[in-house]
């Protein structure tokens, strides 16, 4: 090793020199630092001022969702803008903005593994934290929307009092197999995960509460190798399980659309394309959280400025392959020859719901046009604001494909609008109330980056010469 | 219970620490070579190259998980085979009652389903974990185990365990320190 490469070491590891390889951690730290990074974070007596104040909106908007889950499931969905024939509306539009933002987490946690994409490890456990959070808020719309809540049982393959069971032709239960499992199999892979990070916790506590605790979380981990090499073969496992259980995850919700006959949703790109826009939407969400985390939390050295990078140029990746999805639906409707497909089409974007498609492609396919600039690869405040404006553009593309399609069928005679009322708006802000008190919840009391995982990554120490 | 063993506790064993991994996969290779069977490295994160050097057979997990899947397929297959077709025949737009293509996203989630808890669950038990109480988090300094510290660790109850010899085994080969643990 030249003295020259050590010279070359920077900190600024977003560097495309290909002689120099960057650090997946920036230099200066060591197994002891990132454990004291991560733990502090937990450790610290009380969090920084932002996070009560934070905590204090989310938690507040948490009892908004449940005053108007409440109202809702004593009323009925009259309370709800919906009609016929938009009987989807703000419920599953959240609902499938909501399951795919989840995607982004096991993207990160299980196929970047599989590819060997080192620099995941810093960012892997808190979007595998945001996939499970996301993923209830997700479970929590369905849920609701059906009126009669009690009798959401009848969609499980249980014996009944009618001798019934289920269709399994319906996509709708295919729907309910594949989110159950998705979250499932994504709250034990998070879980396993942070076994050896929660024994961390648990062998530095100083006091009897969260030694016992951790120590409970922890299942007595105490990195015996015998243990890891079957952890690690059970994360290779759930790792190549979870790949194409989260690409069929929203395959599955996109055929609740394909699977029907009505135009604009009657379409073969759709699995395809919602699982790429749901890749895009989901880490929009990571970027959202990480930038301000890694501030806030002193994490800057492990969440580094070439993990942003990284994640911004996926998101220009995906926001084209979305571009495209776009182009080619507009292609198809024409090149089909069917008038109901033409002017489905036509009335996305010109018709009544134009302001919402125009708001999607400027969001989902122009902002994220900035990342082919370096610059704004590496300016953390243009990340936000592209992140936020892509999570707004990905919550309007699912609301235009319900309700652009189901408020113009192809019979004029039922053609109809939808607004959603306030018990609708309420409920969306809601949902990232609840969404964002678990994050908050989540960074309060577990380790938000995977350390021994990190550790793993990192070179390791000068090996003294033994004779 | 001291940090350090006294002579009226019961030995439970020897635990040496190491100053750097590369240190511990040299020590695990020649603990292995001098037939010790009863003994465990503990590291922060999965060492390159340790599980060769202790001499670690491969696990059996996933042939319980290839099991778990198949049956997950089959009971995915027979469940909706049985359900739409059998018990409660359902007309659905004049499709056969056995209507394959449309049974494989359930079958599919299930085959994962069990597959997967059937990973978490196996590397769960093939390690005997939770267990909440070991000998070893008697010892003050294993609490670094799970930060920045290499330890290696040969019970009392290996045959080939002598408190003297296997001492110096451990000196030899370059441990920083080695604390007797009781049981």
């Amino acid at each position: 090793m030249g003295v020259a490469t050590i010279d070359r070491v920077s900190r600024d590891n977003t560097s495309t020199d290909p002689t120099v390889r960057a650090p997946l951690i920036l230099p200066g730290n060591d197994y002891a630092s990132i454990t004291e990074k991560v733990c502090r974070i937990v450790e610290a007596p009380k969090p920084p001022k932002a996070w009560y104040v934070a905590f204090g909106v989310a938690a507040s908007l948490t009892g908004v969702l449940g005053a108007m889950v409440l109202y809702l499931i004593t009323t009925g969905v009259g309370v709800w803008g919906l009609n016929k024939p938009v009987s989807w509306g703000f419920d599953i539009t959240n609902f499938v903005f909501w399951v795919g933002i989840g995607h982004a987490g096991t993207l990160i946690s299980a196929i970047l593994y599989l590819f060997r994409q080192k620099w995941r490890t810093g960012i892997n456990r808190f979007a595998e934290a945001m996939t499970i959070f996301a993923v209830i808020c997700a479970l929590l719309f369905p849920g609701i929307h059906v009126g009669r809540i009690w009798l959401e049982y009848w969609i499980a393959p249980l014996p009944n009092q009618m001798n019934m069971w289920p269709n399994f032709r319906s996509p709708l239960l295919w729907d309910f197999f594949a989110v159950g499992t998705y979250f499932t199999v994504s709250l034990c892979f998070w879980y396993m995960g942070m076994i050896p990070d929660i024994a961390t916790l648990r062998d530095r506590a100083t006091t009897n509460v969260r030694q016992i605790a951790y120590g409970i979380a922890a299942l007595g981990w105490n990195g015996s190798n015998r243990h890891w090499h079957r952890y690690e073969r059970a994360y290779l496992l759930l790792a190549g399980l979870a790949t194409p259980l989260v690409l069929s995850v929203h395959s599955i919700v996109s055929f609740d659309f394909a699977t029907s006959m009505l135009p604009g949703w009657h379409a073969t790109i759709f699995p395809p394309y919602f699982v790429a826009g749901a890749i895009f939407g989901g880490f929009a969400m990571v970027l959202l959280l990480a930038v301000p985390c890694r501030s806030w939390f002193g994490l800057k050295d492990v969440i580094t400025p070439r993990h942003l990078e990284n994640m911004c140029k996926i998101l220009l990746a995906t926001g084209m392959m979305v571009g495209y999805a776009y182009a080619i639906e507009f292609f198809i409707s024409w090149y089909s020859g069917n008038p109901a497909e033409g002017f489905v089409f036509i009335n996305r974007a010109f018709g009544p719901y134009a302001w919402a498609y125009w708001t999607m492609v400027f969001c989902n396919v122009v902002t994220p046009q900035v990342f082919w600039s370096r610059r704004a690869r590496s300016n953390p405040l243009v990340i936000f604001a592209v992140a936020a404006c892509v999570n707004v553009g990905m919550w309007f593309e699912r609301f235009v494909i319900i309700v652009t399609t189901l408020s113009r069928d192809f019979l004029p005679s039922s053609w109809n609008s939808y607004s959603p009322t306030w018990v609708e708006g309420l409920t969306l802000a809601g949902s990232f109330g609840l969404f964002f008190t678990l994050f908050l919840l989540f960074l309060r009391f577990l380790p938000m980056v995977a350390m021994a995982e990190v550790k793993a990554i990192m070179p390791l120490p000068h090996d003294p010469v033994r004779r | 219970m001291t940090a350090v063993g006294n002579e009226k506790g019961k030995l439970w064993g020897l635990l040496a620490e190491f100053a750097s991994p590369q240190d511990l996969v040299r020590a695990a290779a020649r603990v292995r070579d001098a037939g010790y069977t009863k003994w465990d490295a503990h590291t922060p994160f999965p060492v390159h190259g340790l599980d060769g050097a202790m001499g670690i057979r491969t696990t059996r997990l996933p042939f319980f998980v290839l099991a778990a899947g198949v049956v997950g397929t089959a009971s995915g297959l027979l469940m909706q085979w049985w359900m739409n077709a059998i018990d409660y025949p359902l007309i659905i737009s004049g499709k056969p009652f056995n209507s394959l293509p449309a049974d494989i996203p359930v079958t599919f989630e299930l085959t994962v389903l069990l597959a997967s808890l059937t990973a978490f669950i196996g590397m769960l038990v093939l390690n005997a974990l939770p267990r909440f109480h070991h000998p070893l988090f008697r010892n003050v300094a294993f609490r670094r185990a799970t930060t920045d510290a290499f330890f290696l660790a040969i019970e009392a109850t290996d045959p080939r365990f002598d408190l003297e010899r296997t001492e110096q085994l451990l000196v030899l080969e370059h441990a920083t320190r080695v604390f007797p643990v009781e049981g």
